[in-house]
């Protein structure tokens, strides 16, 4: 499935958090090469590599890297992205604990291409464990040459400043996360301009995610087309899926995005307890949900775009048929409904009215119109909002209620649940009784 | 989500740092491109410092900015770590997004309210802990799982509960 993993090559290494460690598996070999290349190579190295994004939008990162503007008058930034949010994805927590110095070569080598001096590295604060080994590795780093005035003793000077979140899912929205650094709560800002022409601190300001930036070594000591080659037509390389529910073996798996969800959902040992597949969330819980008929899909971000879904941030939910779907869609609509900014009006409302109304289909007192209702206050707030935040949340909106409309209506006329009538048998096990 | 009900605690001081705090905010504000980006980072200072965030110490702390109170206030008021009324000596925050949910995350919530004797948002009589509900804490592997102050703890069954419950003095 995967001949060698990329990503994840030190994540079994209990050595690689130390410089030492890193270094001794060709650590900063990618970083020495990315200065013989020079920033034209190296961005053309990443575009045959075909990466794109991996924190959700999927925008290919050598055309984000050259809207930075050639000719410009002061600095420019690099801003990372490990405010992980996203529910149903863990992988990002991954590389920090595991791997910090892959994604500090990473933000080294991003820098050094787009002319950057200074980067942030945007932390969610509950990642408290991931905050203190990133910060002890990049302490190293700095002792070591890597991160200073003379980056590996040439003329590039590059200082990397740790900013810990506040706890605030939008704050991963790039221009909210922006926001948040400049010590504004987290609200997004209108585009255009967007951050590449006017960002962090009203400067050019490229905002690329953990995973992504520590794709670049491999990317640079390998070849482009040799990552290009392990991806499909449209995406090159590996990513890192976290799997997550019920599954067998939860956890982080890396594999080629041109591997199948039913391949993944096999290497995560399938449903436990010989129950059924009902359901999956392929790329974080903004991502519509797939039937259990619809997973042989493949990974990439153009094949979840085909099949009416998308790749996300690649944290993959799996629901067993003793999921209630709208107990499922409670869960969910109550998230988008408490990280909704409020900034704008379609969202903030209609974040709150849908988990209303999932609420009162699970207490019984919904009525037959309500699964329209959801469709249409969902659609209707589509494309009307500053960011994604409202187009992420009627994925999930609308997708449960179209694809298992039978138990909403069920919920709605008999006031209870068809899927678990009974009560949970332990408290631990068990879900909301409802 | 901050704590529900208050906790008993000393006779209140006015919110204030010492010298080595005040210097650590000048570090930290000379260390942005604009001051202002120490906010969040200060915000935090003073809640390890205070314990939680009153009024005064957001007037305080807008002093140390040059910006009015309520510019701060807004800054508290939309983040989930920034408590704004008293918490437990320990904090448990219960994850109940979708994984959890799926592998039994109100049945942690239900067996630590019953535990604990107190709703989810709330602070034990005795001011030893807050349990929260909160959303996704991205450690769904390990699903049902809480953040314990500073740590992460999953695969939760009633006897890990318990067991921290009893570490936690």
């Amino acid at each position: 499935m995967t001949p060698e993993p990329v990503l994840s090559r030190n994540f079994d290494r209990l050595d690689a958090q130390s410089l030492a460690g890193y270094r001794s598996t060709g650590g900063y070999q990618a970083l020495r090469k990315a200065f013989e290349l020079g920033p034209v190579a190296i961005a053309a190295e990443v575009k045959a590599a075909n990466l794109r994004g991996l924190g959700g939008a999927g925008f290919p990162t050598a055309t984000k890297w050259g809207f930075i503007p050639a000719t410009r008058k002061g600095p420019v930034y690099l801003v990372v992205n490990a405010d992980e949010g996203e529910p149903g994805t863990f992988k990002d927590r991954y590389i920090l604990e595991r791997d910090p110095h892959a994604l500090i070569e990473g933000m080294l080598i991003a820098a050094f291409t787009i002319g950057c001096h200074t980067s942030f590295i945007y932390i969610r604060g509950e990642y408290v464990r991931p905050w203190r080994i990133f910060s002890a590795a990049l302490a190293e780093a700095e002792a070591g040459g890597l991160v200073g005035d003379h980056v590996l003793g040439s003329d590039f000077a590059h200082r990397i400043i740790v900013h810990r979140g506040a706890g605030a899912y939008i704050c991963g929205e790039e221009t909210g996360l922006i926001s948040s650094l400049e010590g504004y709560k987290g609200w997004p800002k209108l585009k255009p301009p967007f951050p590449a022409i006017k960002g962090a601190f009203g400067q050019p300001t490229v905002v690329n995610n953990v995973e992504t930036l520590a794709s670049l070594p491999p990317i640079l000591l390998r070849s482009g087309a040799w990552f290009a080659g392990l991806g499909t037509k449209s995406q090159g390389g590996t990513r890192l899926y976290s799997v997550s529910g019920h599954v067998a073996r939860p956890g982080v798996y890396e594999a080629p995005v041109s591997i199948t969800l039913r391949q993944l959902l096999d290497r995560a040992g399938g449903v436990p307890g010989g129950r059924a597949l009902k359901a999956v969330v392929p790329g974080g819980s903004s991502a519509a949900v797939l039937r259990a008929d619809e997973i042989d899909v493949t990974m990439d971000v153009d094949g979840l775009r085909d099949a009416g879904t998308m790749a996300g941030s690649a944290g993959v939910v799996v629901m067993d048929d003793t999921t209630c779907i709208p107990e499922a869609l409670y869960v969910v609509a109550r998230f988008y409904a408490h990280e909704s900014c409020g900034q704008c009006t379609p969202c903030r409302e209609c974040t709150g009215w849908i988990f209303k109304i999932c609420g009162r289909i699970l207490a019984g007192k919904g009525v037959p119109t309500d699964p329209d209702t959801i469709l249409d206050v969902a659609r209707r707030g589509t494309g009307t909002t500053i960011c994604a935040f409202y187009d992420g949340a009627i994925g999930p909106y609308i997708s449960y209620v179209e694809k298992f409309r039978a138990e909403f209506d069920h919920h709605i006329r008999h006031g209870a649940c068809d899927v678990r009538p009974g009560a949970p048998a332990s408290p631990l096990t068990g879900a909301t009784a409802h | 989500m901050t704590g529900g009900v208050a906790a008993p605690g000393p006779p209140r001081t006015p919110p204030r740092f010492d010298d080595a705090q005040l210097a650590e905010v000048r570090r930290l504000q000379a260390l942005y491109p604009e001051p202002r980006a120490a906010l969040l980072p200060v915000l935090r200072m003073g809640q390890e410092t205070w314990g939680y965030l009153t009024l005064e110490a957001e007037a305080y702390v807008a002093s140390l900015f040059g910006l009015a109170p309520a510019h701060v206030h807004e800054v508290v008021t939309f983040y989930t770590l920034f408590y704004r009324r008293p918490v437990g000596r320990h904090v448990l925050a219960v994850c109940h997004n979708l994984s959890c949910s799926l592998r039994g995350a109100e049945g942690v919530i239900g067996y630590l309210e019953q535990k604990l004797e107190v709703q989810a948002g709330e602070t034990t009589r005795d001011g030893r802990v807050t349990l929260l509900r909160v959303e996704c804490l991205c450690a769904c592997e390990v699903a049902p799982m809480m953040q314990v102050d500073d740590e992460y703890l999953g695969e939760l069954t009633p006897e890990k509960i318990d067991a921290v419950l009893e570490g936690l003095r």
